[in-house]
């Protein structure tokens, strides 16, 4: 390739309906821009689609009684996600982001061939996905479906396509504009000091909450169960093998290394079976709530100081390749054993907000709950920064912001199946808490039955038969969505795939998986909390100001250690909470995540005001607009309600008033010790909500200013950077066009020679 | 580029160029291509070297996973 040293023109040649930009005369083009309208054909595909959708919906809605196919769900699913890919991510693209593709992304300008290069955008969107999937689209549906199947599938659609996708879509754009700075930064050029300040501040605090009740559904899962147990433990070694295979034996054969490691996780899995049988066995591997919670506490932080390519890599590795696996898997497995929904379409729980598995009625706590598979905040940690690394052409960000996130609504759908075709007196003997059912089969049977479910009541044996046939002791109150996934994909997995028999190890296969997904996001996050902590720090200035510098092994270690205290007592806090733990956690969780995304919703809406599209600013302001009132009355209710299910500080008050009485049990605290847990948790949860609501007012409150003065032309300048002339090509969506590959024809000769 | 692009002709070539770029088998190849490319005669790190770099560069700037 010559480099021509006078400055580059846009040379535009246009061909009926189709222009090509060139940027230097001796190159191809590099840009593609078709304008020819959609065919008679198109149209009538895309008619027939959203013909079939509209029925497919039409059956969900309104069909009753157990008769409800999980297929239908999947249509409508997919049908959904074309229609608002073609004609909404479309109308996004053309109205705020109009990519250039005559511009060069950070990754072609910076490109090292390492951290920033352009990446095939099937490849980048693989990346992508596996970035954003993680265990939390497939836990919060699963809790959601206590308010029957419709409001749930309703919200993961319409949310991931009105909301979701356009969040991750124009973060990823915003982003790509500015060198791939991160969220933080952004809201800080663009939001002022204050502004700034206040939303790293919340997404610090939000990732350790979030880190705290990922690794409590991971000790749910794990808690006297000598099979998952040892699974997981397992994954520890065979991670550090393949972290010295790589080093030492075979450098860079990464796919080699995951096949083995893959390999030995099944067999893991499998041996978990035999040892779990055996007395040393159980003995060893059945662990307590609190021990497993030091056991994660541990590896967080030795996670987070070894050296990264001994256990984090290859353990992304292992997590990357099981997840895009057992994703295909469930859904071939749905379409192969064809579910019918037990799940009403709505339960008595959406209305009166005395559900036992999270307390609250449908608005807002079932957007609160479902949080990541329709909306999630955590995306916009990887739409900005990783992504736009990696990116090749600005027109690809459709596919890879707005369609990823397609993508995991789509996961959400099948984790709401799964459950949704669970027996709901089952259902609910799993995820009520401990303190409702009583613990044992016998006392659960009693509280389900008392419940008022459709279906013929639930004998103690049952419960004690489902519970076996994974082969585990008990399932009454395995709380954290976890184990009904689990019980739920064994049944689809175990009528598509090897019947009855195999049934046992397809539930601990995925309980292995969800953990595995879970300990890479807390590894991880734990990695990035630390360094966004001491970055913080760092800005402080005097000295402090070391904490800058990487390599510094004591900054690394006291920075962890706090990223680590700070999750690792929240999850302590959490398992042994009297009040059951995930019921009064997983509403944190949630508004954490939704008001994370709110920040990042804010951030978007005031960069599209500044750059004078007001008439298009409620693309992003109207998702932004619901979550904001989503979140701000769930937190309202967390903190100022009187009912003492719902508002933390008055069950504070209570318990308080109970200790001050001078008695030793209340309500659902049996001793003094207990009393004083719960005062101490309501407290602190109370404290937490108070202080992310803040954060976000503080942040809202910032964007509506700077607005207000971009509005009245007196605001600050956006700060994208100048635009870089490119030099490379690449076809905007998954399949390229003719004309795009006519293109790329030319830019293939051009290599050759 | 063109090797590659014949490859993609067959499926099989198809599916292994997909993995081996998600997970990173040919990276060090991508990197020693863009290395010849924009810095000519200058010395270009082992493939053992190269991984050691990436995974040094990944300690003080970790990739978030999500939840």
């Amino acid at each position: 390739m010559s480099s021509p040293a006078a400055a580059p023109d846009r040379i535009e040649e246009t061909r009926g309906e189709i222009t090509y930009v060139r940027t230097y005369p001796d190159l191809p083009p590099v840009a593609v821009i078709d304008r020819r309208p959609m065919g008679v054909r198109a149209k009538l595909v895309f008619a027939a689609i959203a013909l079939l959708g509209a029925v497919a919906w039409a059956v969900i809605a309104f069909v009753r009684g157990e008769n409800v196919n999980a297929v239908w769900f999947v249509i409508a699913a997919v049908c959904t996600y074309v229609i608002g890919f073609r004609f909404y991510a479309r109308l996004i693209e053309m109205k705020i982001v109009k990519p250039r593709d005559d511009h060069a992304t950070p990754a072609e300008i910076h490109d090292n061939g390492t951290d920033y290069m352009p990446t095939d955008r099937r490849v980048l969107f693989g990346h992508h996905f596996a970035a954003i999937a993680g265990a939390g689209p497939l836990v919060g549906p699963v809790l959601a479906t206590q308010m029957g199947y419709l409001p749930g599938t309703i919200w993961i659609l319409v949310g991931a396509v009105l909301a979701g996708c356009v969040q991750d879509y124009l973060v990823l754009s915003i982003s790509t504009r500015r060198r791939g700075r991160s969220l933080g930064q952004m809201a800080r050029d663009e939001l002022g000091t204050i502004g700034g300040a206040a939303a790293i501040i919340g997404v610090l605090v939000i990732m350790v909450i979030l880190l705290a009740v990922l690794a409590l559904v991971v000790v749910n899962a794990l808690a006297e169960s000598p099979w998952g147990v040892f699974s997981i433990a397992m994954t520890i070694p065979i991670a550090i093998f393949m972290g010295l295979y790589l080093r030492v034996l075979r450098p860079g054969r990464v796919s080699e290394v995951s096949l083995i490691g893959v390999a030995l996780l099944l067999l893991a899995v499998v041996a978990g079976g035999w040892i779990a049988e055996t007395d040393w066995g159980a003995q060893w591997f059945t662990l307590s709530k609190v021990t497993l919670s030091w056991c994660i506490i541990i590896y967080g932080l030795a996670a987070s100081v070894l050296p990264v390519w001994l256990l984090l890599a290859p353990r992304d590795y292992l997590s990357t390749f099981m997840k895009v696996g057992t994703i295909a898997l469930l859904a071939v497995g749905i379409l192969l054993a064809r579910p019918v929904m037990q799940a009403p379409a709505i339960s008595q729980f959406a209305s009166s907000g005395a559900g036992p598995v999270f307390a609250g009625s449908l608005f807002p706590f079932l957007f609160i709950t479902i949080a990541c598979g329709a909306l999630s905040g955590f995306h916009s940690l990887i739409s900005s920064g990783t992504t736009p690394k990696l990116l090749e052409k600005e027109s690809q960000m459709r596919v890879i912001g707005y369609g990823g996130m397609l993508t995991e609504s789509f996961v959400a759908i099948m984790a709401l199946i799964t459950a949704s075709i669970l027996d709901q007196h089952l259902y609910f003997a799993i995820n009520a808490p401990a303190a409702a059912t009583g613990g044992t089969a016998e006392t659960a049977a009693t509280y389900v039955n008392g419940l008022g479910l459709t279906g013929p009541p639930a004998t103690a044996q049952e419960i004690a038969d489902a519970a076996a046939s994974v082969e585990e002791k008990s399932i009454v109150s395995r709380t954290g969505g976890a184990p009904t996934l689990a019980f739920g994909m064994s049944e689809v997995l175990s009528t598509a795939f090897g019947g009855a028999a195999l049934k046992a190890f397809w539930y601990h296969f995925a309980i292995m998986f969800e953990a595995l997904f879970i300990l890479t996001t807390v590894d991880a996050g734990t990695r990035v909390a630390r360094f966004m902590f001491s970055d913080g720090l760092a800005n402080l200035g005097g000295p402090l100001h070391r904490l800058r510098d990487p390599s510094w092994r004591v900054g690394a270690w006291v920075s962890s250690l706090i990223v680590v205290a700070g999750w690792g007592s929240i999850l302590l806090m959490g398992v042994t909470d009297p009040l059951g733990g995930i019921n009064t956690l997983f509403p944190l969780f949630g508004i954490a995540n939704q008001l994370l995304a709110a920040i990042a919703l804010t951030v978007v809406t005031v960069v599209v005001i500044k750059k004078g599209l007001l008439r298009w600013a409620w693309i992003p302001g109207l998702p932004l607009a619901w979550d904001l009132t989503v979140t701000l009355t769930a937190s309202w209710q967390k903190i100022f309600s009187g009912d003492p299910k719902l508002g933390y500080w008055t069950q504070h008050f209570q318990y308080l008033e109970a200790r001050e009485a001078g008695k030793t049990s209340f309500g659902a605290a049996k001793n003094a010790d207990q009393l004083d847990a719960v005062i101490r948790n309501t407290f602190i949860q109370g404290t937490l909500s108070i202080v992310f609501a803040l954060v976000v007012i503080v942040v809202v409150a910032a964007g509506v200013i700077v607005s207000v003065r971009a509005i009245r032309g007196k605001g600050h300048p956006l700060a994208e950077e100048n635009p870089v002339p490119s030099r490379i090509f690449g076809p905007s969506s998954l399949v390229a066009t003719g004309p795009e590959r006519e293109v790329q024809k030319q830019w293939d000769e051009l290599s050759v020679r | 580029m063109g090797r590659a692009i014949r490859s993609l002709a067959r499926p099989a070539g198809r599916i292994r160029w997909y993995v081996a770029s998600l997970m990173g088998d040919n990276h060090y190849q991508r990197y020693r291509d863009n290395r010849r490319r924009t810095h000519p005669g200058e010395p270009i790190l082992s493939e053992a070297e190269y991984w050691r770099m990436r995974h040094r560069r990944s300690e003080s700037d970790p990739a978030a996973r999500c939840c």
